[in-house]
């Protein structure tokens, strides 16, 4: 997979550093083995833990006896919930997107009275190696009362379902922000949650041609490479330590200090290099188990998932149920815009509908719209953030029936979308005012490129488009900047870095220092060691932490502008700073470049220190689109991709290899989750395909060449106007490979995913529809 | 990952020997990329001892000659199969299938010998093989041989009919009459590392002319319990010239006899689908390469 990369509106350069492609800092530590992941984490003394699952996908714990695993020699602990605090309190934890409650927490890393899905945690052990701590598992004895199973959202919503959590009742919201009543009606139904403006009824009567179609996706997986692993400390003194992969440090500290009944001042967490995240990094699973182990046994106990582990027990992305009905009239104009969504939330609340519902029409200039979105519980594990949560999927539903739409109307799709696009200043679902966005320009962009300009051929072939749109994250990051006596700078930051924010963070810094990226050091530290800082997720670090790192670079420069003052004996108002050069206004020969200066700075008062928090947020609107070109065999119904371009509004690409890089891999992602990836369940509801080789990531055969095109249409909450560009690729590439098919075969495919067996079957319906019409 | 010991043959002798004296408890390990995939996921419990045979020499040996045809010893990874210049030339069907298991890394590794004692009805070393009439070599105790159509080597999915202290030496696979040619054409989701919703080898022989069957041998994978011979599809071949008809019949013969399942790899319908598709493709396939086209 290269990359050919072409931009468009790119101002003329004004920045030294952002918009260049210096070396990753991160790059030699990475390639030459290095660079310490979770799994390289090793201590003298250090057991090996291991966590027994549940078979079942929903049954009540009748009894737990450990007393066999105890007996067996090398094994020195084992827990089950008994062992935890029993009723936990503590903040709501930053999660991003998907918040969740302490007690939630606690119950889905160790069941106590019930399993509510296959994998579901119910004991640990910790030995002095791991096969031993594996046949310890083999001796607990577990007594499971087999409970039915609700495995589909439609199910589950049914008034006469069995109820999952005997206390649930449904929240009812029409707020983006989420407020709203409960109802106090028992339900699976976590949440319904509801957008509503102008008046259905007669949008639609205004209408020449309405699509109305159902669609359905199924749970799948991030599928990072590398799997959850912890190792955790429980001291003598009281203070835990826990060095762990995940996307979010400080939510972990928040968690296990909660869990584990704990202040949270007496844990530490240690982020190592992460393997893959992309939103499903986030909860501690295993770090408050690893450091219960380690209370009981009084060693440090690592513990490892396997694959398995890692597919049935930790979150993936909600399948879904979803029903989408658009009107527009003769020349194009959509007059009326309706979806019904529902997500598997897993077995506990907070699947992302909101995401999903905020971002479903958000292309589109709809007066009379109706968002209708439904969090249900189901026995299956809980839902995590996945890139862009809960956007795929209702970006599906939208951009599959605006294609029938244009196609019905025989308009070209791209130029229906341009004519309905909405702008600055238009409504987004939720009813907030679209900032400054780049929506215009990028469907320019796509119309004017070669890809769509150049005509498809041939048999079997179809193109197909769409654009996805992601709304704003946000959060708060902390930064310090040490200067070095050698005119180069430290950075000091809490941001795990999956994207390679170490260098697009530190040449924000630079560019405001007058230095060049490799000048300033970037450093990612513990959460004892840097100021509070949100996870690395939401497509946030470049930008926040990158704020951060601005205002912290602003002090810095103060404080080297105050001391070549205190030198020159002049006010600091009288000291300019430019391109790496401070220069006294009363006597411009008084120069010092920032090397010269630093060099200075110990014999003229002490070195230069300075940290700060992002003040302001607002990642702002960001929208990508794709065309893609397939060819369908039509007798088995396997899909080859010709020719895939992707579009991005980056608003400025701080590095663009890696913007173009977030580009690429977010649109394999789509393509995966498109065409071959779901979770495939047995008769009794457990995961059939829980290993790489039947759980079908595309390969590096599998994908085409992913070229590229970057936008910049600068977002004017940051200074350099960046967008967060992380998470949106993954959002067209569904509903683009759906129409691509549509256009070749003729079938419209509205299940996910779209693997071959699948489209076969509706290319033969639609030939027997198109028989029987004739 | 359970505990075992680990003995490297260096003989027949000693092989047949630990095998006959452990049965259940000992296993042989080739490439071991089934084997030990088997041993880390707790499915082979049973096992205690892993006998090693890649140090035996003649399950190495890889060679031709018009006589007997081409011997593939049992431990000889695909890598060597399918690079060399003889197997490429007389044997193509065969280099479909061994150039198609795993991955490069894993066919580093994994024997054809491994594919057919491992005997998942999905596995694709062996229809090309069956296609092919090749004939099994068998070790037994007390320095016994025997020969074994291989069609006949399978008993269920995972099972072969090696009695208790045998092992497969090798296979010899026919020389290849004039006019013939032989294809194996697998499905799958992905375009590397997935498994078989559907495979089929054919292998067929035309006259002189090139325009009639002489005779034909079409293979099923993942269709079945076992790799499937399809008798009824070289019998729809036979004496039958050269045309779409005349492949349709014997693509429908194929359907007929597939028995799959649904599973999360297909439903029955679409396997049995497959078949057909497959079955004419690889036909067709057979036909170019038997015409040297
Ligand atoms: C990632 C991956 C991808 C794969 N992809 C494919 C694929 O695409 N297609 C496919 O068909 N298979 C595939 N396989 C399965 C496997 O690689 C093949 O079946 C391979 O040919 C097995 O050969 P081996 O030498 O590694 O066998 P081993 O694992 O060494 O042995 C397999 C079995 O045969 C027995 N055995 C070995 N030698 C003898 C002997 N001489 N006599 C009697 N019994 C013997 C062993 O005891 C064992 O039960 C894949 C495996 C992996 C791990």
């Amino acid at each position: 997979m290269t990359t050919t990369s072409g931009r468009t509106n790119t101002p003329a350069t004004q920045y030294k550093v952002v918009g260049t492609r210096p070396i990753r800092h991160d790059g030699a530590d990475k390639v030459t083995g290095r660079a310490r992941y979770g799994l390289d984490f090793n201590v003298v003394g250090l057991l090996h833990g291991k966590i027994l699952r549940s078979p079942h996908v929903h049954a009540r714990i009748k009894s737990i006896d450990t007393s066999a695993a105890e007996k067996l020699p090398g094994v020195k602990a084992v827990v089950t919930a008994r062992d935890f605090p029993a009723n936990p309190k503590g903040q709501p934890i930053d999660f991003a997107e998907a918040g969740a409650d302490v007690r939630v927490l606690a119950e889905n890393i160790m069941a106590g009275r019930v399993v509510l899905y296959q994998g579901h945690a119910v004991a640990a052990v910790a030995a002095t190696n791991e096969h031993i701590a594996e046949e310890a598992l083999g001796l607990i004895k577990v007594e499971y009362e087999v409970l039915p199973a609700l495995l589909d959202v439609r199910e589950s919503m049914k008034p006469d379902a069995p109820l999952i959590h005997e206390k649930l009742t449904t929240f009812f919201t029409k707020d983006r922000q989420g407020r709203g009543e409960n109802t106090g009606v028992k339900s699976n139904i976590a949440t319904h949650l509801q957008f509503k403006r102008g008046d259905l009824a007669t949008g639609f009567k205004e209408a020449h041609v309405v699509v109305e179609r159902e669609f359905t996706t199924s749970m799948v997986h991030q599928g990072y490479i590398e799997p959850y692993v912890s190792t955790g400390q429980w001291g003598k003194d009281g203070r835990i330590t826990v060095w762990t992969s995940t996307q979010n440090p400080f939510g972990i500290r928040a968690s296990t200090a909660a869990i584990l009944g704990v202040p949270e001042s007496t844990v530490k967490v240690v982020s190592m290099e992460i393997g893959g995240g992309f939103g499903g990094k986030q909860p501690a699973y295993l770090d408050p188990v690893a450091a219960m182990l380690s209370k009981k046994s009084g060693r440090p106990v690592k513990i490892v998932m396997t694959r398995k582990e890692v597919f049935d027990s930790t979150g993936p992305a909600s399948g879904s149920y979803l029903r989408c009905k658009i009107g527009a009239t003769k020349d194009g104009r959509i007059t009326a815009a309706e979806l019904y969504l529902a997500y598997e939330a897993g077995a506990f609340p907070g699947s992302p509908i909101a995401g999903g519902a905020m971002s479903s029409f958000g292309p589109y200039k709809v007066e009379n719209m109706m968002v209708e979105g439904y969090d249900v519980v189901v026995n299956k594990p809980k839902v995590q953030a996945y890139r862009a949560p809960g956007q795929p999927q209702t970006n599906f539903a939208v951009e599959s029936v605006v294609d029938e739409l244009a196609q019905k109307l025989g308009i070209d799709p791209l130029e229906f979308r341009i004519k309905n696009a909405t702008d600055e200043g238009d409504l987004m679902p939720s009813g907030m005012v679209f900032p400054p966005m780049g929506l215009k320009q990028l469907e320019e962009a796509m119309k004017n490129h070669d890809h769509y300009k150049t005509p498809l051929t041939g048999p079997n072939r179809g193109r197909g488009i769409a654009v996805g749109y992601r709304f704003n994250g946000g959060g708060v990051s902390s930064a310090t900047i040490n200067v070095n006596d050698d005119g180069t700078v430290a950075l000091v930051t809490g941001s795990v870095d999956i994207g390679g924010t170490r260098t697009s963070v530190a040449m924000q810094a630079a560019e405001v220092l007058g230095l060049r990226a490799e000048d300033v050091t970037p450093t990612v530290v513990d959460t004892d060691s840097i100021g509070w800082t949100g996870t690395t997720a939401g497509s946030r670090v470049t930008f926040d932490t990158g704020l951060a790192a601005i205002t912290t670079a602003e002090e810095v420069k103060r404080l080297m502008i105050a001391r070549a003052a205190k030198i020159w004996e002049v006010p600091p108002a009288e000291v300019a700073f430019k391109d790496g050069v401070f220069t006294s206004l009363k006597n411009p020969n008084d120069k010092l470049t920032f090397k010269q200066l630093a060099a200075r700075l110990r014999a003229t008062g002490g070195p230069v220190t300075a940290s700060a928090i992002n003040g302001s947020t607002g990642v702002g609107p960001i929208f990508a689109g794709n065309i893609i070109d397939v060819e369908v065999d039509p007798e088995t119904g396997k899909v080859q991709i010709l020719r895939c371009t992707a579009f991005m509004d980056a608003g400025k690409a701080v590095h663009p290899s890696y913007v173009e890089g977030q580009l690429q891999g977010g649109t394999a992602q789509g393509i995966g989750w498109a065409l071959n990836e779901e979770y495939f369940l047995t008769k009794e509801g457990g995961m059939a395909n829980s290993t790489f080789l039947d759980y079908r990531m595309p390969t590096a055969l599998d994908l085409p060449l992913i070229d590229t095109v970057l936008i910049e249409v600068p977002n004017p909450r940051h200074p350099f106007g960046l967008r967060g560009v992380g998470e949106v690729p993954i959002v067209p590439p569904p509903a683009a490979l759906a129409n691509a098919i549509a256009r070749a075969t003729g079938a419209r495919l509205t299940k996910l995913p779209m693997k071959p067996g699948t489209i076969w079957e509706a290319v033969e319906a639609h030939k027997a529809a198109t028989k029987t019409k004739k | 990952m359970q505990a075992f010991e680990y003995v490297s043959a260096k003989s027949v002798g000693e092989a047949v020997g630990v095998l006959s004296q452990h049965g259940e408890g000992a296993r042989l390990m080739a490439g071991g990329t089934d084997v030990l995939v088997q041993l880390r996921a707790g499915r082979r419990p049973q096992v205690k001892v892993l006998v090693d045979v890649k140090g035996i020499g003649e399950l190495n040996e890889l060679s031709y000659n018009d006589r007997q045809g081409l011997i593939i010893g049992a431990a000889v990874p695909c890598y060597r199969i399918y690079e060399d210049p003889t197997v490429i030339k007389r044997y193509p069907g065969i280099v479909d299938s061994a150039s198609i298991i795993g991955s490069v890394q894993i066919q580093g590794r994994a024997s054809l010998g491994g594919n057919i004692c491992n005997a998942t009805p999905s596995a694709d070393g062996i229809p090309p093989l069956i296609a092919l009439g090749a004939v099994c070599i068998i070790a037994g105790p007390n320095n016994s041989r025997r020969e074994l159509p291989l069609e006949q080597l399978f008993a269920g999915p995972g099972r072969t009919t090696l009695q208790n202290g045998e092992m497969l030496i090798s296979v010899r696979v026919p020389p290849p009459p004039a006019n013939s040619g032989a294809q194996y054409l697998r499905f799958t989701p992905r375009n590397e590392m997935d498994i078989a919703v559907a495979g089929v080898g054919a292998a067929i022989t035309l006259n002189a002319a090139k325009n009639t069957f002489v005779s034909g041998r079409v293979v099923l994978a993942a269709v079945a319990p076992i790799p499937l011979l399809v008798p009824a599809a070289g019998q729809a071949l036979a004496g039958k010239p050269v045309n779409d008809e005349t492949i349709g019949k014997a693509a429908e013969a194929a359907v007929a006899a597939a028995v799959p399942i649904t599973d999360m790899r297909g439903t029955i319908e679409y396997r049995k689908h497959l078949v057909g598709v497959l079955t004419r493709r690889a036909l067709q396939g057979a036909i170019q390469r038997a015409k040297g086209v």
